[in-house]
């Protein structure tokens, strides 16, 4: 017996036992590897917004919301909406105990540069996440970025069908709403105030945003009963929109629905104000305007001309649930101004990560993607909140609003009129306004 | 018939704006040889100019109202401009009201000190350049311009509206028998085309009917000659391009109730009006008018939706294909003379 079991024989046996042992978990930790999985005691998060550009304010607001977050999730500040998040897992130690840092990239609002900065946060800055941006067309392009390179993609402003519809991905997800939430929240509230028999004309901005919000608004409002008289693309670059609306004025058609955001939206609203629109009667009933995406931020530049003019948005500063009072105080004070839309759904989509992280105990973009979906939460000013697991949308009530007639500051521009029901807006994950593509595998990269 | 009225009025009111801007583009490159990029820029300088009397108009003191509270809850600042505690308020309401008329004023000596300084501080020293170096040093001037302008007044677009008395419509159809609310055009947009009407009718009787403009004519066909005949042409042509930032400048001015200014909007004039100033013919104030009104005008029609069902897309590139049409058949363009940019 004490032939066969020697010192160097035990240790012979024992170094190869554990080798063996050890074998399995060299090899699932090899399988597990992902994309700047973090080593040390921090990791990076990547937030691209448009710092430049016709966007650059909405960009701002979102990177101040941005820096707040990380803030809270460092444990600085007052918390913000830590403390109402139904989650609890965030201990305001980082994320997984790791300190959170964060990069920043300029999408100029456009595809290509918004990619390029994505891309160089990813490869040469080690980011885990990207997210961030206030279009559509950029969201798109940067969420097929993150799914080719491995890393989850949080969108920032992003209201077209496409980003979780025929565009969607497995790394990719989204918190704001969408354009066929907007038209099925604003056609009750157009009913009841306009009526049911009532001539559309469209003016529509010429790329992926404006043709879903379009055809959104066209079948929510035809669902009413309502006629839509003309459908009319406007180039994106255009500024001076009279061409387009005089031809308004020939025909029969009793209400404008102007799908244009930003710049197009201001212009397009102030104008159509200006050639006495709103003065006119139709039909024996009195014209109205409709803006159905509305960004307060952008809205401060059409002036009194939003006043009593109906529109959606996907949160407002002035609601009164426990997320959103905390939310406006941290930011307030921090910045002395109330945050934006952009701004809130930045802000809640980095908690939303970094929560997810700490549920899976996994930065793997897959282990993230997996606690998302099909997520439901409270507490972040939205009231319930649902991430489907079907197109990674998030399924929570929309706010139909009106340009405010006695606005009390520059901020108060416009005033909650309805909340609309998350019932109301949820449709089938293969709804025809968003068949035709599919999420794919997730991606973890290399 | 009234789609067609409603056209022209809005190719004139187009129109005007490029004819105003190529007019200042002309006459910088007619007299001074260069090809001024930045002068979009100086164009939505102007048009800054009225943001900033607006501002300077509307600078307030604070009170506090305990009775109301912001969004934090904080007693509520309730803000009061001078002008209003100064001279009472409805008199101080009527001056913030005409902002917009009274930054004409505002923005002709701006604008002259800014075209003064651009010239003697950096163009000048691209005179005997070539055309391409001038194009770049100015096409980088306009980007820091405007990157300035974003620095200071943000990205988003400001409102600044026309004064109450101008707001509204005027019923053509009304005044001409026909039916009431088809054929009306904003006030403001009416007024603007008188106003360019007059600037542009200015510019032609300075440059016609002075001795000053005599020369500047004389040295736009000959430099070589009026420099001998003992005349200092360099200073008088400092002068005009102080009178064509001033000209861009005031169009700019009078723009800012109709679009919202943003620090962009030179940029989405300039390049028009390049094609404006080509088709026009370099070098000829007449023909950048006329192409300026003719562009206008077939942008207008480009864009009705009759048209625009036959040839999708029409509205976007018809300015360049008038400009490709009208440069095959008139190499110098509809007005330009021989020699011009040609040696």
């Amino acid at each position: 017996m004490s032939k066969l079991l020697t010192r160097r024989g035990l240790l012979k046996t024992g170094a190869i036992g554990s080798a063996g042992l050890a074998m399995p978990t060299i090899f699932t930790s090899a399988a597990h590897a992902f994309t700047n999985a973090p080593t040390g005691g921090s990791v990076t998060l990547g937030f691209n917004v448009p710092q430049s550009g016709p966007y650059a304010d909405e960009g701002a607001d979102e990177l101040r919301a941005f820096q707040l977050a990380v803030e809270h999730l460092n444990g600085d500040g007052d918390g913000g909406m830590l403390q109402t998040f139904s989650s609890k897992v965030l201990e305001g130690n980082g994320i997984l105990g790791k300190k959170v840092e964060y990069v920043t990239g300029d999408t100029q609002t456009k595809s290509d540069a918004a990619r390029a900065s994505a891309k160089s946060m990813i490869e040469k800055d080690g980011a885990i996440m990207i997210s961030g941006g206030s279009s559509s067309g950029v969201a798109v392009a940067v969420q097929g970025l993150c799914q080719e390179a491995g890393v989850i993609f949080m969108s920032g402003l992003t209201h077209s069908n496409d980003t979780t519809g025929k565009d969607k991905k497995a790394n990719g997800f989204r918190h704001f709403f969408n354009a066929y939430m907007s038209g099925a929240a604003l056609a009750p509230v157009l009913a009841k105030n306009y009526g049911t028999d009532r001539k559309a004309y469209h003016l529509t901005a010429d790329y992926t945003w404006g043709w879903t919000q379009e055809e959104s608004i066209k079948a929510a409002t035809e669902a009413l009963g309502w006629t839509t008289v003309n459908t009319v693309r406007t180039p994106l670059a255009a500024t001076d929109f009279s061409s387009y609306i005089t031809p308004i004025l020939q025909t029969d058609a009793d209400v404008l629905i102007l799908n244009h955001y930003g710049g197009n939206m201001v212009n397009s609203l102030t104008q159509a104000v200006q050639f006495g629109l709103r003065d006119k009667v139709v039909n024996g009933k009195q014209f109205e305007i409709v803006v159905p995406l509305y960004s307060r931020l952008m809205a401060r530049g059409a002036g009194e001309n939003v006043k009593g003019i109906y529109g959606s948005t996907n949160w407002h500063w002035s609601l009164q649930d426990e997320g959103t009072k905390a939310f406006v105080k941290s930011f307030g004070t921090k910045y002395g101004f109330p945050p934006s839309q952009a701004a809130h759904t930045c802000y809640v989509q980095t908690l939303l990560y970094a929560d997810a992280v700490a549920r899976a105990k996994s930065f793997n973009p897959c282990d993230v993607g997996a606690a998302l979906e099909g997520y439901e939460f409270d507490g972040l000013g939205n009231g319930k909140t649902l991430y489907r697991a079907a197109d990674h949308q998030c399924f929570k009530d929309v706010l139909v609003v009106r340009g405010k007639e006695n606005p009390q500051s520059e901020f108060d521009l416009l005033e909650v009129v309805e909340v609309t029901p998350v019932d109301q807006v949820t449709y089938a994950p293969d709804h025809p306004m968003f068949a035709g593509g599919s999420l794919g595998a997730c991606n973890p990269g290399a | 018939m009234d789609a067609i009225i409603l056209q022209i009025l809005n190719g004139l009111d187009k129109g005007s704006a490029y004819a105003l801007i190529a007019l200042g583009l002309t006459l910088i490159f007619g007299t001074l040889g260069v090809v001024n990029f930045a002068h979009g820029a100086l164009f939505m300088i102007g048009a800054f100019c009225a943001v900033t009397l607006n501002k300077i108009l509307n600078l307030s003191f604070e009170t506090l109202d305990p009775t109301r509270t912001d969004f934090l809850g904080n007693p509520l600042k309730v803000k009061t401009p001078y002008v209003e505690s100064w001279f009472g308020p409805d008199v101080g309401a009527a001056i913030i009201d005409w902002s917009v008329p009274l930054a004409i004023l505002f923005s002709i000596p701006v604008m002259i000190a800014i075209g003064f300084i651009m010239e003697r501080g950096l163009i000048k020293h691209f005179y005997r350049r070539p055309h391409a170096d001038q194009i770049l040093v100015t096409f980088g001037l306009a980007i820091v311009l405007q990157e300035l302008i974003k620095h200071y007044f943000g990205a988003n677009q400001i409102a600044t509206p026309a004064p109450d008395a101008f707001r509204g419509s005027f019923d053509f159809g009304a005044m001409l028998g026909l039916d009431p609310n088809v054929i009306i055009y904003p006030y403001w947009r009416l007024v603007y085309f008188a106003f360019a009407a007059v600037i542009i009718g200015g510019v032609f009787a300075f440059l016609q009917f002075t001795t000053f403009g005599m020369v500047v004519r004389a040295g736009m066909a000959d430099r070589e000659t009026v420099g001998l005949l003992g005349i200092n042409i360099d200073r008088r042509f400092t002068i005009m391009f102080g009178i064509a930032a001033a000209v861009a400048g005031m169009a700019g001015v009078m723009y800012a109730p109709i679009n919202s200014p943003n620090y962009h909007m030179g940029m989405d004039f300039l390049v028009l009006s390049f094609v404006v100033v080509v088709v026009g013919g370099m070098g000829s104030l007449p023909g950048a008018v006329l192409a300026g009104f003719l562009l206008g005008v077939l942008e207008s029609f480009a864009s009705m939706n009759a048209i625009k069902s036959l040839i999708p897309g029409i509205d976007q590139i018809i300015i360049y294909v008038a400009a490709i049409i009208i440069l095959l058949m008139r190499p110098r363009g509809l007005m330009g003379r021989k020699g011009v940019m040609e040696d």
